[in-house]
């Protein structure tokens, strides 16, 4: 069965997730790996949006983190306190974050490219990136893979990964043992370094080569002996993102 | 002091100023409704640090902004908590040109917002503060406990905090550095509302996003509300009070307020409405065609609604979100 790039990241993001544990989605992408994890293998996956919907059942893919579909059947409705709150407590494992640009650390900018003070490109700002790049225990990262968003050094440090490598988020404040755990992009999943906290390439996407990765990569990336292919899409997992979870392609019938 | 932030700092008050202004509003029950045009002339002033409750393009008092347009409210800073449409609109007619900067410049799910960029980008608006959205409420909340700060673990290490007015100093508990997020109290701030009796007292449906908190920190505070109802139904439910009516300087019942932005349990977003304005944004020209259309020539709110497709399309946004309808998205 054939796929699009975007139906791809939905799946990897998905299996990702573990069952019983709890994640924090923006809309879109992490919204329909999130959705596809509870109909598959992780029923009991808890979702949570920044601007106050806790564990709804979401009937179609919200526009917007704070609209009505994001505390849908939910079992709480709440304030961006409550939620920002119990991140800050430690209770939310995965938060998905997109960005603009990536460094080798996992660091991400979303802020502006060029000058703060006259940017080339005005960005949206950390909305609630940096929260959830600096409260949750690991996060997930979504972006397209090309040469100019992976980038040695970032424009703007919008949201914290590694930082500047080992012990450097405990050393400013941030909550210990968290930090970026994936990359996920249109040609390979990629981790970090237990040492150095560089980022690592895990997985080539199928048909794709690693001279694509490091062509589309602007810093050196560490590559492990083994390098594994990731696995496709199930037609069980086709099934339910087109037939169910977003049968209008808003999200994943954006596929270049 | 282990770090301190360049971003400038607005809307702070040291909190024994903040007491003062706040032991000064009227504890009376007295009727607070108004035509919003007066709510707007009064309490919404040029040069003014002002915030919106709800979330950018959900349970925001479109009505206020397009009066605020109306009036040719100028020099004004905006609390940019996951500001989406409303501060775009009020960016594109000149009524903004600072932005404490949470989200701005995008429009979520449909992308970056044209004419925001085109002014931030210009130089003809300038970001004055960069903060994370938990650190915007937390300088709401701050506010409303009538504290300095409030300390947290977010922002750490990162741009962000440099172009922030927050501070990081050594907690003398932990022995860790530890960011504090100044308190915020806006000038004013308009929340819209599902239904609240004459005197303020106010009812909020689903989540609260971040305005009970605000709702305390601001200066001044306008109620938009989708319904007026009677004091008796306050009193018969005082577990659903969001907003009590001595925070609240005034009171305007226009239903439909938030329009083209989803009013949870009662419509959705207009999507058509909402890509005509980021189609029509790509050019200044086009910004004026449609504040023209929308905005300058229209008396109040109830034409605009007549405007925008009247009782059949407000019908049909009703459906959407009962989930009764389909979308329909260009």
């Amino acid at each position: 069965m054939s796929y699009n790039p975007i139906e791809l990241m939905a799946c990897v993001a998905s299996r990702l997730l573990r069952d019983a544990r709890s994640v924090f989605v923006g809309t879109g992408l992490p919204m329909v790996a999130a959705v596809l994890a509870q109909r598959l293998h992780a029923p009991d996956l808890l979702i949570v949006f920044e601007a106050g919907g806790i564990g709804p059942q979401v009937p179609t893919v919200p526009i917007s983190v704070g609209d009505s579909r994001t505390f849908h059947r939910a079992v709480m409705a709440t304030s961006m306190d409550y939620v920002m709150s119990i991140a800050q407590l430690g209770f939310v494992e995965y938060g998905f974050l997109g960005a603009a640009q990536i460094d080798p650390y996992g660091n991400l900018n979303t802020t502006v490219i060029g000058p703060h003070e006259r940017p080339r490109v005005r960005l949206p700002g950390s909305g609630g990136a940096n929260d959830v790049g600096s409260l949750c225990w690991r996060t997930i990262i979504l972006m397209r893979h090309e040469r100019r968003r992976f980038v040695e050094s970032l424009d703007f440090l919008t949201t914290p990964g590694y930082l500047t490598g080992p012990g450097a988020r405990e050393r400013v404040g941030l909550p210990a043992d968290t930090g970026p755990y994936r990359v996920i992009t249109q040609l390979a999943v990629l981790g970090f370094d237990e040492e150095t906290k560089r980022m690592k390439l895990l997985s080539l996407h199928p048909g794709v080569s690693m001279e694509e990765v490091m062509e589309n990569t602007g810093f050196e990336l560490i590559i492990p002996e083994e390098v594994s292919t990731t696995q496709p899409p199930t037609e069980e997992e086709l099934r339910l993102l087109r037939g169910e979870i977003d049968p209008a392609g808003i999200v994943i019938g954006r596929a270049s | 002091m282990l770090y301190e932030g360049e971003g400038e700092l607005l809307g702070w008050m040291d909190p024994d100023e903040a007491r003062r202004w706040m032991a000064r509003k009227p504890l009376e029950l007295i009727d607070k409704r108004m035509p919003l045009s007066e709510a707007i002339t009064r309490f919404a002033r040029d040069g003014d640090y002002f915030a919106l409750g709800g979330f950018g393009h959900v349970r925001v008092s479109m009505a206020a902004i397009y009066e605020m347009i109306r009036q040719r409210r100028r020099r004004m800073a905006i609390a940019a908590k996951t500001a989406v449409h409303d501060v775009d609109v009020l960016i594109a007619s000149g009524v903004v040109d600072r932005v404490d900067c949470a989200y701005a410049f995008g429009h979520e799910l449909r992308g970056l917002s044209p004419a925001g960029r085109r002014a931030v980008e210009g130089g003809r608006v300038r970001v004055v503060a960069e903060i994370s959205n938990a650190g915007f409420q937390w300088r709401f909340k701050a506010a409303a406990m009538g504290l300095p700060w409030l300390p947290t673990r977010v922002m750490l290490g990162t741009d962000t905090l440099r172009r922030s007015s927050a501070r990081v100093v050594e907690d003398p508990f932990t022995g860790r550095p530890i960011c504090l997020i100044p308190a915020c109290y806006p000038d004013f701030a308009v929340i819209h509302v599902h239904r609240c009796d004459k005197y303020g007292n106010a009812q909020i449906d689903g989540i609260t996003i971040e305005d009970v908190e605000l709702a305390r920190a601001a200066k001044r505070l306008i109620i938009t509300t989708e319904e007026i109802i009677p004091g008796e139904e306050i009193r018969r439910h005082p577990d659903r009070t969001a907003i009590p009516y001595f925070l609240v300087d005034a009171v305007c019942e226009v239903r439909y307020g938030c329009h083209p932005g989803n009013m949870p349990g009662l419509y959705y977003f207009d999507e058509e409405h909402i890509a005509e304005w980021l189609r029509m944004s790509r050019t200044d020209e086009g910004v004026e065609e449609y504040l023209d259309r929308y905005v300058y020539s229209v008396e109040g709110f109830e034409e605009y609604i007549q405007l925008i497709g009247g009782k059949e399309k407000m019908e049909y946004l009703r459906r959407l979100e009962m989930l009764q309808a389909e979308l329909r998205a260009p």
